[in-house]
């Protein structure tokens, strides 16, 4: 089986936001919940990068290790997903999580957050793959289909790549030996504990 | 003629434009052939040694989303998961087995003088009032905050998960909810005894002598006021460990309020935990002496009297001063107003 990661190359990132609206169509993701987002670094300034940031689909996830209820689980190609059905809001793996990637449907007050949602890598969650009750609560299902994750399917300058670690890896790689720069995989050496040497 | 000289104008014009974008132009193409865009980028690596975390700028509403990266939730889940576990387990198991050591070993303090039938009153309504309501809630949050570290290792196996979900979420809201009165309870309960808690200097004394507690003969009983030095160390205790409990219980509560940062959640996630489960220990070895422990202590939180002869032995100087006081109060039930 596959080891599905994401990989934002920064230097082609230009923050145009279609992954974060594709994202937020694709799985019918409520308002001011973003399971994608990007972030600017360095604004405006010499050296300004942005990221495409989601989950990361951690290898050894720390916010399956937190969850008090353990209600993450991890895919055969290692995708972290979790169950609505048992998440009871507590909002641990938010702490946890180095990217900032689990969102609430409530503001919080009084332990009252609402289960807990994040990007699936476009795979649902524990009910039939492609079912109504899948849809309702993960979104859509696009592993399932043969699809990759609609993020990286739509970015418009292949900024966002999303597949197999080792054939994006490899593409990162060749896109960086020919253009001669690569500022590395983002987030990488934090949830897989590997870079890309390039 | 004047025709004539605007179009010679008109050329020289065109041909001046000409010469200076032929001048620009090699300008331009003075710059390095191979440029390194990256050469004053921002390097991830870099970042993270400096900063700890990385941050920037973003275009949803939600500013925790600028947070890019935060790998500090590595080191809180070490700790939630490991060092919370530990301590919680050294903590609370460690006094269990000190307790029935002890317990073993001493056996329930007993009353040397017997019980004499006669009683006094030591904690009147409201007083118990205030004990139980605090001492329930204490109970029951203490019972669902330990269910939160330790109830995926032990329950979660035995119970099976849509169970242990389901039970979870009670817990959760009723750790919060209940936290109310706890609060409540534990407000009341400094400005009610107070006043009684300050040192004295009995205490001295009493912590000396270790309270009688060591002694299997019954002979050592230090005098002591209303509360005795043991029990004024575990009244300011509770009120501290109480105030350490509220402001991390709280900002849990609310979450990201009034710009807290997840470093700080997590900050409070810890204090919480740690003061907790010294505070569960704590709070164990109060209910072993008030029950198993001391004959005749019970008597003073059920219905509020206890016997003569136990207020003797273990609060003598209270004693002493309320049935010197008691003549007092007999004076003050035959106002006129009753």
């Amino acid at each position: 089986m596959a080891r599905m990661k994401f990989l934002c190359d920064a230097d082609r990132c230009i923050e145009c936001n279609a992954c974060v609206t594709a994202c937020k169509n694709e799985h019918e993701v409520p308002w001011g919940m973003n399971r994608r987002r990007v972030v600017t670094l360095n604004d405006g300034k010499p050296g300004e990068r942005s990221i495409s940031m989601a989950c990361m689909h951690c290898t050894d996830a720390p916010c399956a290790a937190v969850c008090p209820v353990n209600c993450f689980y991890t895919t055969a190609d290692a995708v972290v997903l979790h169950s609505k059905d048992l998440c009871i809001g507590c909002g641990y793996c938010f702490y946890a999580c180095p990217f900032g990637a689990p969102q609430y449907p409530k503001v919080g007050n009084f332990g009252s957050r609402g289960k807990m949602d994040k990007c699936t890598y476009c795979a649902g969650g524990p009910e039939a793959d492609g079912s109504k009750a899948e849809y309702e609560k993960y979104g859509a299902n696009r592993l399932a289909e043969g699809k990759l994750p609609l993020c990286a399917e739509m970015c418009s300058t292949k900024s966002l790549l999303a597949g197999d670690g080792d054939v994006i890896a490899q593409i990162y790689k060749e896109r960086v030996s020919r253009r001669g720069y690569g500022s590395g995989a983002w987030g990488w050496q934090t949830a897989y504990h590997e870079t890309i040497a390039t | 003629m004047t025709k004539y000289f605007a179009h010679i104008r008109m050329v020289a014009g065109a041909l001046a434009l000409a010469v200076v974008v032929a001048m620009s132009a090699p300008a331009v193409a003075q710059q390095p052939s191979s440029v390194n865009p990256n050469a004053s980028a921002v390097q991830e690596q870099q970042l993270m040694q400096q900063l700890k975390v990385i941050q920037g700028l973003g275009t949803i509403p939600d500013k925790k989303s600028y947070v890019l990266e935060h790998p500090a939730g590595r080191d809180w889940r070490e700790f939630h998961n490991v060092t919370l576990r530990w301590i919680g387990g050294i903590v609370i198991i460690g006094m269990i087995v000190l307790l029935a050591i002890f317990y073993m070993w001493r056996g329930s303090m007993k009353l040397r003088t017997g019980f004499s039938g006669t009683t006094i009153l030591r904690f009147n309504a409201f007083e118990r009032f205030v004990h139980w309501l605090t001492a329930v809630s204490f109970v029951i949050l203490g019972i669902t905050g330990l269910n939160i570290t330790f109830g995926r290792v032990l329950l979660l196996p035995w119970m099976g998960p849509e169970a242990f979900s389901t039970w979870s979420e009670w817990a959760k809201y009723s750790h919060n909810y209940l936290s109310f009165a706890f609060t409540i309870g534990v407000v009341l309960m400094f400005l009610m005894w107070v006043g009684e808690n300050f040192p004295t200097a009995a205490d001295v004394e009493w912590m000396k002598e270790g309270g009688g507690m060591f002694d299997k003969e019954e002979k050592t009983h230090p005098p002591a006021w209303k509360f005795n030095a043991g029990q004024k160390l575990l009244y300011w205790f509770v009120i501290l460990g109480s105030i350490a409990m509220m402001i991390s219980g709280y900002m849990l509560m609310f979450p990201f309020y009034g710009g807290l940062t997840v470093g700080n959640m997590e900050l409070a996630e810890i204090f919480h935990g740690v003061v907790g489960v010294l505070f569960v220990s704590l709070i164990l070895a109060h209910i072993y002496l008030g029950t198993l422990g001391m004959e005749g202590a019970f008597d003073a939180m059920s219905d509020g009297n206890v016997d003569v002869n136990w207020a003797k032995e273990h609060h003598s100087l209270w004693y002493e001063e309320e049935m010197g006081s008691g003549r007092a109060r007999a004076r003050g039930a035959m106002r006129p107003a009753e």
